[in-house]
């Protein structure tokens, strides 16, 4: 009667379906060497972004050889620049079992480019994620958003602050030198002198607010512009930047309405 | 349990070796038994300018090293008796100074004295680490300039990261910003930032403002901490800030120019 009480009470878990968003990493072709180069210069890019963020392999697109592809390996390089596989999504029934023979979880594909090898599809739900199409409907809860991360020091020239889920708020300055980057928007109660990256996984609703734009770079959903670009309009002025037609826009927000 | 002092900036020249100089002589001189260590092993300045060089036979490296007690190491300053100066190797690597013969010397030091200031050598390497990651409080010594600004900014994160307390979880370091060669006319004519710019900029409270001064310069060649020369600007500045450091309420001064009287005028040219 260890432990019969408690359990009996509440049970130890419950299971509710549940829509992650993840980045997707679209394979092409797997060559050991240019898949790590690769990712070595994307990680050189941002490399707040990349630090232990959950990745799932994409094989939507996939137009090598089964046989040069090596999970193993593949998960090998992401461990050692600090990327977690969390599972594969699409690819043929070969590839799925190559994926499964890795011990990592095999998701649904997107849809339009599945390609199962075989006629009959099976239900191999992994249980890590649900990514969009399949989830199951059994008990859809409207889902939360991710919680913001919140700052109040400054951010300093070198540091750099990550929201990997949801906004970022920062009650204090972004210096010169620091970087914020937030999967949803970011809002800095402060000077932003520093670099800002919102919605980088992609997502282009993403907005940058500051109260003084100083910025050395913004960028939302991989658009960017940089100081040189930004002075024209708003510079150290209260602003907000989202993206329009794949543009950048800064429009002042000390604009009374009325 | 002694507080322990660092005196550090990132960029180098702008006046750590001096103000820590300054700064312990002034902790000194009203009685706190202090000890003074220089961090820059290989480039080792402090003891020139404590004019304590001829004096110099164990040094830093050799306590941690277990070559020299502490005792052996330790000089006492000539002018003030509480005062104590720990030099630097001018031999040894860098890499000499480890976390845990750091840690043994400072606890050792924390004993007897009252006040340990780390004089910090420049960069963001192993010995600035080091310098900074047994630190309570920090001094950092910023010149009026956009790059001095910067590094200093850097170095506010990496307090704030890198040392004892933050990867503690215990209170952050406290911080405290000393404007070093700052020039009130440079100011106004634009060719510096103010102190207003740099308070701005940082966002850590103002502990000092050290005019430019020919007296800092001489001061130094001469082996004289610049605190000492109570007539000069540059030595009341020191000194107020050490009296703000133990928590008295100083007007700053020194921070506009000094309008030349019109008989200061006829008479000087």
């Amino acid at each position: 009667m260890t432990d019969a009480l408690q359990a009996n009470d509440r049970p130890a878990f419950q299971l509710k379906g549940t829509t992650v968003s993840l980045t997707a990493l679209e394979l092409a072709y797997f060559d050991e060497e240019s898949f790590e180069a690769a990712l070595r210069e994307k990680i050189r890019q941002a490399p707040g972004f990349f630090r232990n963020i959950p990745i799932l392999i994409s094989l939507d697109h996939y137009q090598g050889p089964t046989a040069e592809l090596d999970f193993f390996k593949l998960l090998g390089i992401c461990r050692r620049h600090d990327i977690h596989v969390v599972g594969v999504r699409g690819g043929d029934e070969d590839q799925r079992r190559l994926a499964r023979h890795a011990a990592i979880a095999v998701l649904p594909g997107s849809g339009q480019n599945d390609r199962p090898s075989s006629p009959e599809k099976g239900p191999e739900t992994g249980p890590a994620a649900e990514s969009g199409t399949d989830a199951p409907n059994a008990e859809s809860t409207p889902a939360n958003p991710a919680p913001a991360r919140i700052v109040s020091q400054p951010v300093r020239s070198g540091q750099q602050v990550y929201a990997p889920e949801g906004d970022l708020i920062i009650l204090a300055p972004v210096q010169a030198g620091a970087e914020v980057l937030a999967a949803g928007n970011i809002h800095v109660y402060g000077p932003l002198r520093g670099r800002a990256l919102a919605g980088v996984h992609g997502q282009e609703e993403a907005r940058v607010f500051c109260q003084s734009l100083e910025a050395e770079l913004v960028s939302i959903a991989g658009h960017y512009k940089i100081s040189e670009d930004l002075q024209e309009r708003g510079w150290k002025a209260p602003v907000q930047i989202q993206l329009r037609d794949d543009l950048l826009v800064v429009t002042p927000l000390d604009r009374s309405p009325g | 349990m002694a507080r322990i002092i660092v005196v550090t900036s990132g960029k180098g020249g702008v006046g750590k070796t001096t103000t820590s100089a300054s700064i312990s002589t002034g902790l000194a001189r009203r009685g706190h038994k202090t000890v003074v260590i220089d961090f820059d092993v290989g480039l080792r300045n402090l003891d020139l300018i404590m004019n304590c060089e001829r004096r110099v036979v164990y040094d830093f490296v050799n306590v941690i090293q277990g070559d020299a007690s502490l005792n052996q190491a330790l000089i006492r300053d000539k002018r003030v008796d509480t005062l104590y100066i720990l030099p630097a190797s001018q031999t040894r690597e860098k890499e000499a100074l480890t976390k845990e013969g750091v840690e043994k010397v400072i606890n050792e030091l924390s004993e007897t004295f009252d006040y340990i200031v780390c004089d910090s050598p420049a960069g963001i390497e192993h010995g600035a680490l080091m310098a900074l990651y047994y630190a309570d409080e920090a001094i950092v010594v910023t010149n009026p300039e956009v790059s001095s600004v910067r590094d200093s900014d850097r170095i506010l994160g990496i307090l704030q990261s890198k040392s004892r307390r933050a990867e503690m979880g215990q209170d952050p370091v406290k911080e405290h910003l000393l404007l070093t060669r700052y020039n009130p006319d440079r100011v106004e004519k634009g060719e510096m930032l103010s102190v207003a710019d740099v308070e701005e900029i940082l966002a850590i409270p103002l502990l000092g403002v050290i005019p430019e001064s020919q007296v800092v310069l001489n001061a130094s060649n001469q082996g004289t901490p610049v605190i000492l020369e109570d007539q000069s600007d540059a030595g009341q500045a020191y000194d107020d800030a050490v009296a703000r450091l133990l928590g008295e309420e100083r007007e700053h001064r020194f921070m506009s120019s000094q309008k030349k009287g019109f008989f200061a005028r006829m008479f000087k040219g």
